[in-house]
């Protein structure tokens, strides 16, 4: 049947499966323990605190999605640039590459209280966790993407008589491309933990807010409800990053499906 | 005595230097020096003269890091000699000489081009515009047999495939001469065997010059015209080979008393310089 031999059609009916089974399991717990609902409430319980509670969710979610993408473009924007720097001269490199990797080393989600003294509630805050905790890898990974080009392509490239921003455009960044976007599909989901992190600091907003005062309110079918939207949320943008990726590098090994 | 040993045992240099005139690539008493991961100088080419004549097929053959490699970027201009100079074509080489053709051992062939999109490189990194080099490009490809595979990307090739894209790729502007930097090296034996055979028509047809790097002295003996027996660090010649078989040579040449008896010579050789045993 063609429509089964389909990779993804297959894909798809699997994922429906085990998710089918876990929410089974789940809400068998619930009915032979007869757990309380402020501790373990079953799925329809958590639907239902969902469904009462989406006029409220939607424009929480809202903060939060702007949150995470203002940090990660920011990222994204001081991060590839400055990685084509750290590549293209060995003197900024020396200069830029230590500093960078010790604030690496402070816990970032640390930093969250300390920018909440200086910028108060709001936006700032946030969008400042997750711009330093996707950045990192980012940069990494972009560094780590340019310098891989194989030097006999640079000489081949010289031979041909193609000048340096010629061979950075046309093959040192098209041959980072992969390495790249491994950086951005980490980035992705580490912003999404970025913004929570600094709604739960210093925010009257978004998901990470809604969620502890669902938390100090014990009404525990709305904080599964949050956490499941959270992670819908952040899958969403994973996959997001991951087309892009598809329409980007279809030529790259890791996007070639067919199985021989 | 063979021709082929008598030649080995005069001093190459002054011969290659009578011929002078009709020298299309000229190496003049070339030297290079690096600074190695230690700080400590290393020399991987002293004093060598080489003149290779326009439509010559030139083989050098000798142990790993003997500058082989190091010879063919200085021809290039690629790298900047520390002694002596090179003259193709009666010009100082002084900055990347681009009108050549560079083969190496990986084919470096872009994943994120078409076959015909990498044979087009050269255009793309000149700037010239591609499309009017297309035609080119589909007849250099149809003349190794990849005709079909125009839009193919590399992957889907096999590595026989890659390289004669590759070898297409070096073509494409018809440059005179072809640098060759053990372009077969990474291929199984078989494959390497129909490389080698497939390049010798294409030097027929096109009467490029060529100079071509290897690790196998067979492969050197069956493609060239000369054959130049380099010794270990520092790179030196040791000896200049001609190699007066019939052309054009077929697979079977192989077996011939006169092909086995030039590889021998050059095995030989390599033995008394202690670069394999006996």
């Amino acid at each position: 049947m063609a429509f089964w031999n389909r990779k993804w059609t297959r894909d798809a009916f699997w994922m429906v499966v085990s998710f089918g089974a876990l929410i089974g399991l789940w809400a068998g717990i619930v009915w032979l323990f007869e757990t309380p609902s402020y501790l373990l409430p079953g799925p329809g319980e958590v639907l239902g605190s969902g469904r009462d509670n989406w006029l409220q969710m939607i424009p929480h979610s809202g903060w939060t999605i702007l949150s995470v993408l203002a940090g990660y473009l920011l990222a994204v924007v001081v991060g590839v640039p400055l990685a084509i720097i750290v590549v293209s001269s060995q003197t900024l490199e020396r200069i830029l590459y230590p500093p960078m990797v010790a604030t690496q080393s402070i816990p970032k989600i640390a930093l969250a209280p300390l920018f909440v003294v200086w910028f108060g509630f709001g936006m700032f805050p946030k969008v400042a966790v997750a711009f330093l905790i996707c950045f990192f890898p980012i940069v990494v990974d972009t560094i780590v993407g340019l310098r891989s080009i194989d030097p006999a392509l640079v000489q081949l490239a010289r031979s041909m008589g193609a000048p340096p921003r010629r061979i950075f455009l046309r093959l040192r960044l098209p041959g980072a491309l992969p390495s790249m976007f491994g950086g951005l599909k980490v980035g992705s989901a580490l912003a999404v933990v970025g913004a929570l992190t600094g709604e739960f600091i210093g925010s009257d907003n978004g998901l990470g807010y809604l969620l502890l005062s669902a938390a100090g309110e014990l009404d525990t079918a709305l904080l599964f409800a949050i956490l499941f939207l959270l992670s819908l949320l952040a899958m969403a943008f994973f996959y997001a990053i991951e087309i892009l990726e598809r329409l980007m590098i279809p030529w790259h090994v890791s996007q070639r499906t067919h199985s021989g | 005595m063979t021709p082929a040993a008598r030649a080995s045992e005069s001093v190459a240099v002054p011969e290659a230097r009578r011929d002078g005139a009709t020298s299309f690539i000229e190496i003049e008493a070339i030297g290079k020096t690096f600074v190695g991961q230690d700080g400590e100088p290393v020399v991987a080419l002293e004093g060598l003269d080489l003149c290779v004549r326009r439509g010559e097929f030139v083989t050098i053959v000798g142990p790993s890091g003997c500058g082989k490699s190091t010879l063919l970027s200085l021809v290039a201009g690629l790298l900047e000699a520390t002694a002596g100079e090179i003259r193709i074509g009666g010009t100082r080489v002084a900055e990347p000489y681009t009108d050549l053709g560079f083969v190496f051992q990986s084919d470096l062939l872009l994943d994120w081009r078409t076959v015909t999109g990498n044979v087009l490189l050269p255009c793309v990194m000149r700037g010239l515009d591609e499309s009017a080099h297309a035609d080119r490009a589909h007849e250099l490809l149809a003349s190794v047999g990849l005709e079909g595979f125009e839009g193919k990307r590399p992957f889907e090739l096999s590595g026989g495939m890659r390289q004669r894209v590759a070898l297409c790729r070096a073509l494409l502007l018809d440059p005179p001469m072809l640098l060759m930097d053990e372009p077969f090296g990474a291929l199984d034996a078989l494959t390497r065997e129909q490389m080698q055979v497939d390049l010798q028509t294409i030097w027929h047809r096109t009467q490029k010059t060529v100079l071509f790097v290897t690790h196998s002295i067979s492969e050197a003996v069956f493609l060239s015209d000369r054959v130049i027996v380099m010794t270990p660090r520092p790179g030196a010649i040791r000896a200049i080979l001609d190699v007066d078989l019939e052309r054009p040579r077929d697979l079977n040449v192989h077996d011939t008393p006169r092909f086995t008896g030039i590889v021998h010579e050059i095995r030989l050789m390599f033995q008394e310089m202690g670069v394999i045993s006996r």
